[in-house]
């Protein structure tokens, strides 16, 4: 950038960018869309960048957001300038020291990435139900409308608490602004020194808690003075609104970017005023513009300051010709009146309003970043002028059960300026996508006069993620926070999306597409769908192909096709003059790649010189003339809910369904990934029967249950396909039987993992395994029948299966297709444990990585056996899950008792032989399982015929739980060791049976990679880039303290048989477990298919120990512990440099390294001579006699 | 006693060098070893094939997960100070550089055009005294002949002369078919030295796994012969000076070496075995000798047993193996 005071950022560098520079103390913690404000702050510190008072601040992450609230509320009332970022759940956790922080008028700045509440279920997407929650804490509360405001506003919000001693929320909307990218005027640090008062600096100082001076805060007080003291602060607030409004004025004196806390814009005599805040407002701001050029009499009033709230400054402005006013709320309130703003704005209008009262009534929008549109807000403008108004609407959705929506036509409202650019991009994330759009963007940002925006679309899945990049230049402001409805360029980066998305939905006519084909221009057109190939006819699309991956790879790039895609669009559209953007490109590349290696850089740009000359137009026949259609979404066989609903979002067409679709209360039935087919692997394995020894390690390791195994008798294979594989089977006790290993070529991720874990080789051709990868698409429509199938064959008798890995594995998993990333190492974890106890398990899931893909829709890969049971799952926080999953067992117990209870009652007419046998049964095997089922129906069908009494009824609807479930707290280390470990310790300090599975990837996975106490000694993480200099939590250790808990540190890489033995332990354990299970995860760098030869090497350097602590050995005079790690025979450092984490550590900083890795290794021998030596000790019973559960009725 | 040497241009106050090891790696031991009395320090080999895989794996697996989540821009933090790429190791010469005050040689094995010149100009910027180069590469294509590769070889060293000032030495293979030819066509190149031989990672067959396994055994004395015999011959057909590089262990190792022909005795697994002073200990055992030898300086026994100058330079060439075999066969049957 030539000028120094433009840049090109989103809106969370931009917030980050003041309050980095105006703080000493910065408190954080992940949680997404906010994570990024604290990465920054991190990235800078350790890059040694100083405030403006040229000192360093310190960036502390804490375990919570709790956490981090009590420490900055200590900062500050020490006396630091202190802020903190957060958003969602984590601003709920901060809001105790919000109120405290308040109440003693403390100058303080929270900057909140203002996103969705979970309810019915968890949103990571933006509106404003976080930050209304805390408009009774006493913060002020300040809203920016843009990434530009973000950056201002962060200043403004800094500037005036120091003067008005009201501490300040500062927010904006999650994703639409946080991650919006675009060009930006850069406040200097000497602009915040002019807006920093250095006097009030030593004001708040000067307050500051010292021994030198001491005073008490905090006290406790009575009812004769409490409510008096509380009232002491009113002169603050009452002063607060002009103070931020005199800080925005010295902004403005020094930029020349006015703001004003209530601000009004459009017709000077308007009639119908729309009244909102956040970035909403520039849309409505955009579409009033347009309305009011065509002479209509509307106006759109920004709500800056939203707390304290200044009735007579909003009133000043609201024109007093307004005859309708309707009120924009972000968030809901069920229940209430009206939305939180509109009832702030219908008190200020009662109150104070000098002409007559115009009509106000109150919408909802936007609520998990659903888009809010010209299109919309022109509707709304329209309904405000009708006679039949709503009191209260929706915008943006049908709602055809309540009818509160209002409707919304299907044409897009333009109120971009002649020359906007608009494209559409859709790619892979693999693809590098989103990253050269974000290139594009700084390069035109950078050197031209354009204005620029990039916003980024992502789908929920971590592997095969579908991206959508939003890209707009133009000479006008973009301050248009909305998708592209209509695209002047397309870009389709990868083949297979022309069968899977509508892209052409979205361009406008004569608009032009470039299609990364790898066929030439005339057989592109033969093998597109011929619903796109009509569309391209019917809109006069220009198109465009290159075979991106010819050229990356030819290049040296693999599949990573964003340079040739991104040299192509620039060749295309000449959105600057082509020669310049190529030297652009170029430069770009070498700016972004130049850390990566000069090889990155070079192939990169033997890319771009490439990518031009393999460019070609298609010339668009008249005519379709291919026979190809896009396949249906999901299979027609597909369940009626799966059709309706889950197949409309998977077709990315989810904002069209109304109201009626949704089940009321968040529920949703289980089983559907299997409906989804994704078709990512590029590659499969194949089985060869010949040479397989049937360990079923392979399907033990696949993450996604993609390939499986089934014995089965001999003669199902008649009216098998063609190539469907069979064998004998060798073990008993199914020696004799068939046996295949079938892969599930449509839902393989293509990791490689059960290659890698194949033990077998061919003695005459080693290279050839019992499993070899294969190019997937050849093999795709016969291994489709094949696995069909496959699955129609019967599953194994449960009851002869032993507990041997290889026997196990003939359990049907009931977690299968998930969305984890390709190779992901918890999920093998979760899959085995549906497989031993899915069809009695009740799950607890923390938030996280484990929640995403466990519980995001569209599809959920939790399923079901033939009798229809599985796991029942529930995700409640990620503070909490150890909790929740205490109160399932609490219910279930209940539940079990009372029914005992009633069985012994009703013993008379149910019959002694049958309730003695419900009340002993053992349930300790399959086989008790089943005939306890067994009992069961028998119970019901009894009961049927017995008077319908209270107690009937009642045991009638409790009877199921006279069968044993298994409640299973599934998590993260961000809940297990940081967040949750409170909870975790409290449930593990009871008596109850809970199951705890920790699958520990070492770092906070799902927001990107954070430090969390289980990060080990010697690994860079966010927050921890030099190298994380404390050693891991020993999580275990703190575990076994209590002497009743089962406790497992297991690596199913390193010994299956051991992380088997584990589950069937834990589950067997009467009171609480806890397996701390060694996941390997993409954040720790490098090629996932070697996930369980690392495990392995964990394990045998000591930085992994293994281990199961049984209290059952202990009563039996057993020493409880079993180390089954062994003395350390790898290095720790060889296993250490298999990895980026800790790879990166050495390369930046060898000698700090050296001493990191040597501290490593003195913790890995230290913990492995404590075990070693626990493992000798035999210790008295403790805690292993349990007083009779007191909740059992007699 | 007078031990001094010249290699490479560079003037060693006895011919014991650290050969290219790991040891360079550490500065600590590279402190240790100047402390006992190293003549100069050969760097480890800057590998192009391995900064080439280390920066595809980046890219596969660390980049193609950054801008692939709407909750992580990415999965592990970008400082500005991790770079991949040659920096780690030109950093090390500067740090060995800054160390110690023997010559320090750079080493490098390429693999692309590009690769050997420009690092080979980065080693020079950051202070290698002298470069080595590491040449070897095993041909495993039929289309690659003899004279194709040597040409590659000889044309490489020529590129890599013009590009940089510090003198350059060539580490050679023993398997050419005329070591002699290659050797004269390196030095009309503008090899400054040629250093015999290097000794590769051989593989190994673990039966159990059905894998290929590999690891460097530590050298024996009995890997010299090779080394002498060739050391007798070259010394006498090309200019260059000479280094030898694996199986010396002894002093009595080490004069062999350089009657030999070697301006040099490059040292690695003898000095991982005994530590550093074994550099001391060696050098003073080889004053020793001489001084009850009375001879004048080391470089007065320099070359004396080449091809040219020894008594019997038969032994050298053709006949050796048979009359090694005869003498042999005459012992044992005299027993």
């Amino acid at each position: 950038m030539s000028d120094k005071t433009l840049m090109v950022v989103d809106g969370n560098e931009a917030a980050a960018s003041v309050a980095y520079r105006v703080s000493e103390v910065i408190a954080i913690y992940p949680i997404t869309p906010s994570s990024n404000m604290g990465e920054f702050s991190d990235e800078w510190a350790a890059k040694k960048l100083t405030n403006i008072w040229g000192i360093i601040p310190t960036v502390a992450e804490m375990q919570s957001e709790a956490g981090a609230a009590g420490a900055i509320h200590g900062a500050v009332q020490a006396g630091a300038l202190g802020t903190t970022f957060t958003a969602s759940q984590g601003l709920l956790l901060k809001i105790p020291n919000l109120y405290k922080i308040a109440g003693e008028l403390t100058p303080f700045v929270i900057h909140v990435a203002a996103r969705c509440l979970a309810s019915h279920a968890l949103s990571i997407f933006g509106d404003h139900s976080d930050v209304m929650a805390c408009r009774q804490t006493g913060l002020a509360m300040l809203a920016s409308t843009s990434v530009q405001e973000a950056h201002d506003m962060a200043l403004v919000a800094h500037s005036a608490t120091l003067k008005a001693r009201v501490p300040i929320l500062h927010f904006f909307d999650g994703f639409r602004t946080s991650h919006e990218v675009t060009r930006i005027q850069k406040l200097s640090d000497d602009d915040l020194r002019h807006m920093i008062d250095e006097d009030l600096v030593k004001a708040h100082r000067e307050r500051g808690l010292t021994p030198d001076k001491p005073v008490l805060r905090g006290t406790a007080q009575n009812p004769d003075v409490f409510f008096q003291a509380r009232e002491a602060c009113n002169s603050f607030y009452d002063a607060c609104p002009d103070i931020v409004q005199a800080s925005m004025d010295k902004l403005a004196a020094r930029t020349g970017r006015s703001y004003k806390l209530f601000e009004y814009e459009g017709h000077p005599e308007a009639e119908r005023v729309v009244v909102l805040m956040g970035s909403g407002v520039q849309t409505v701001r955009r579409t009033v513009a347009a309305l009011v050029a065509k002479g209509e009499k509307v106006g759109v009033l920004n709500v800056r300051l939203y707390r304290p709230f200044d009735a007579k400054r909003l009133l000043s402005v609201m024109p007093k010709s307004v005859k309708t006013v309707a009120v924009l709320d972000r968030t809901k309130e069920p229940g209430a009146l009206g939305e939180p703003l509109f009832l702030d704005v219908v008190t200020a209008f009662v109150e104070d309003w000098p002409v007559a009262m115009p009509k106000i009534v109150n919408g909802r929008y936007g609520l998990s970043s659903k888009e809010f549109t010209p299109r919309m807000v022109k509707a709304l403008f329209e309904h405000l002028a009708g006679s039949d108004i709503k009191r209260r609407f929706t915008i943006g959705i049908v709602d055809d059960v309540t009818h509160l929506s209002l409707p919304i036509p299907s044409e897009p409202f333009n109120v971009l300026g002649k020359d906007a650019h608009q494209a559409l991009f859709y790619g892979l994330g693999s693809d590098g996508t989103v990253g050269a759009n974000k290139n594009t963007i700084k390069i035109v940002g950078e050197q031209t006069t354009l204005n620029v925006q990039g916003y980024f679309v992502y789908d929920s899945k971590k592997s095969g993620t579908i991206t959508v990049s939003h890209v707009r230049f133009g000479s006008e402001p973009l301050d248009v926070p909305f998708l592209i409805e209509e695209a002047d360029f397309i870009g389709c980066h990868q083949w297979e999306f022309v069968d899977q998305v509508d892209m052409l939905a979205h361009i406008k006519k004569g608009g032009s597409l470039l299609i990364n084909s790898v066929y030439s221009p005339e057989d592109t057109w033969k093998h597109l769908p011929v619903e796109m190939a009509q569309q391209i006819i019917d809109k006069n699309v220009q198109v465009y192909v290159i075979d991106a991956n010819k050229v990356a790879a030819e290049a040296g790039l693999g599949r990573r096709t964003n340079t040739v895609m991104q040299t192509a669009y620039f060749s295309l559209t000449k959105v600057i003059p082509e020669e310049q953007s190529i030297g652009s490109i170029k430069k770009a590349i070498t700016k972004t790649y130049g850390n990566k290696g000069e090889h990155i850089v070079a192939s990169n740009i033997r890319a771009v010189d490439n990518a031009i000359a393999n460019l070609r137009k298609l010339d668009v026949p008249s005519k379709t003339n291919g026979h190809h259609k896009r396949p249906p979404v999901v299979s027609p066989k597909a369940p009626d809910f799966v059709q309706r609903v889950t197949a409309t979002i998977l077709a990315g067409k989810g904002d069209l369904l109304p109201v009626s679709a949704f089940p009321i209360d968040g529920t949703w039935p289980t089983a559907t990934t299997q409906w989804e087919k994704r078709n990512i692997a590029l590659e499969i394995p194949v089985w060869d029967p010949s040479i397989c020894i049937q360990c079923n390690k392979c399907t033990l390791g696949c993450p996604h249950a993609a390939i499986r195994a089934k014995v089965y008798e001999p003669e199902l294979l008649k009216g098998a396909p063609e190539s469907f594989k069979s064998t004998t089977f060798k073990a008993e006790p199914f020696k004799g039987k068939a046996y295949t290993l079938q892969v599930a070529a449509e839902d393989c991720t293509g990791c490689k993992l059960c290659v890698e874990i194949c033990p077998v080789k061919d003695k005459s051709n080693p290279k050839h395994k019992a499993l070899d990868m294969v190019l997937q698409r050849p093999l795709r429509d016969a291994e489709r029948t094949n696995y069909g199938f496959f699955l129609d064959i019967p599953e194994a008798d449960r009851k002869l299966i032993k507990h041997d890995v290889k026997s196990v594995q003939l359990l049907q998993p009931l977690f299968e297709y998930s969305g984890a990333c390709a190779g992901c190492g918890e999920t093998p974890y979760i899959k085995l444990m549906t497989q031993l106890f899915g069809d009695r398990a009740l799950i607890a899931n923390a938030t996280g990585c484990t929640s995403i893909y466990g519980g995001n829709l569209p599809t959920t890969p939790y399923s079901q056996n033939k009798d229809g049971r599985g796991p029942a799952w529930n995700n409640s926080l990620f503070e909490d899950n150890a909790e929740f999953g205490f109160g399932f067992r609490l219910t279930v117990d209940q539940h079990r008792d009372h029914a005992k209870a009633l069985v012994k009652q009703l013993s008379g007419q149910i019959g002694d032989q049958l309730v003695s046998a419900i009340l002993d049964a053992n349930q300790d095997d399959e086989a008790g399982l089943e005939a306890q089922r067994g009992r069961v129906v028998e119970l019901k069908k009894k009961l049927a015929t017995m008077g319908a009494t209270v107690d009937v009824a009642h045991l009638t609807q409790l009877a199921d739980y006279l069968v044993k479930k298994s409640i299973w707290c599934v998590g993260g280390d961000g809940w297990a060791y940081d967040i949750g470990y409170g909870g975790l310790d409290h449930v593990l300090a009871s008596d109850k049976n809970i199951n705890i599975l920790v699958l520990d990837t070492e770092v906070y996975s799902n927001t990107g990679g954070q430090a969390s106490k289980a990060t080990p000694i010697g690994a860079s993480a966010k927050f921890a880039m030099a190298g994380k200099a404390t050693a891991k939590k020993d999580l275990g250790m703190l575990a076994m303290a209590y002497g009743h808990v089962y406790v497992a540190r297991v690596a199913f890489g390193a010994k299956d048989a051991q992380t088997l033995k584990a589950f069937v332990e834990a589950d067997a354990h009467d009171g609480p477990s806890i397996i701390i299970a060694y996941s390997h995860c993409i954040a720790h760098g490098y090629d996932l298919a070697q996930g369980c030869s690392q495990q392995k090497a964990a394990v045998e350097s000591g930085a992994w120990p293994i281990f199961r602590f049984d209290p059952k050995r202990a009563a039996a005079g057993e020493p409880p512990l079993i180390f089954e790690a062994g003395t350390t025979k790898g290095s720790l450092k060889d296993y250490m440099m298999n990895e980026t984490r800790f790879r990166m550590v050495e390369k930046m900083d060898p000698k700090r390294f050296a001493l990191l890795l040597e501290s490593a290794e003195r913790h890995a021998l230290r913990r492995t001579e404590t075990y070693e030596q626990m493992a000798k000790m035999v210790v008295t019973v403790h805690g292993g006699t349990q007083a009779p559960a007191t909740t059992e009725a007699e | 006693m007078d031990l001094s040497t010249t290699y490479l241009g560079l003037k060693l106050k006895h011919p014991l060098v650290v050969g290219a090891s790991p040891m360079a790696g550490d500065l600590d031991q590279v402190k240790r070893l100047e402390d006992a009395g190293a003549a100069a320090i050969v760097m480890h080999s800057l590998f192009e094939e391995q900064l080439l895989l280390e920066q595809s794996a980046q890219q596969s697996y660390v980049d193609a997960f950054e801008n692939a989540n709407a909750e992580a821009m990415g999965f592990l933090p970008k400082p500005a100070e991790y770079q991949l790429g040659p920096n780690e190791y030109l950093e090390q010469i500067r740090k060995v550089k800054a160390a110690v005050k023997v010559p320090v040689i750079g080493s490098l094995n390429g693999v692309t055009n590009s690769g050997w010149l420009d690092y080979a100009a980065m080693i020079q910027q950051a202070g290698a005294d002298a470069l080595e180069l590491n040449v070897y590469a095993l041909p495993t294509n039929a289309e690659d002949n003899a004279a194709t590769l040597e040409t590659r070889t000889v044309e490489m060293v020529k590129h890599v002369k013009s590009k940089v000032k510090i003198p350059v030495a060539v580490k050679l293979s023993p398997f050419y078919t005329s070591t002699v030819s290659v050797a004269t066509q390196l030095v009309a190149a503008g090899a400054d030295g040629l250093v015999l031989f290097n000794r590769f990672y051989q593989p190994d067959i673990d039966i159990e796994q059905l894998e290929v396994r590999h690891s460097l055994e530590l050298s024996t004395s009995s890997e010299l012969r090779l080394r002498l015999r060739w050391l007798a011959i070259l010394s006498a057909k090309v200019k260059a000076p000479l280094a030898v590089t694996g199986g010396v262990h002894t002093a009595s190792d080490a004069l062999k070496a350089v009657m030999a022909g070697a301006s040099a005795v490059q040292v690695v697994s003898a000095i991982l075995k005994e530590g550093p002073t074994w550099i001391s200990k060696t050098r003073d055992e080889m004053k020793v000798w001489l001084e009850s030898r009375e001879y004048a300086s080391l470089a007065q026994g320099l070359g004396s047993m080449n091809l040219t100058r020894c008594p019997d330079p038969g032994v050298y060439e053709r006949g050796n193996y048979m009359k090694v075999l005869r003498t042999w066969s005459k012992a044992s049957l005299g027993r």
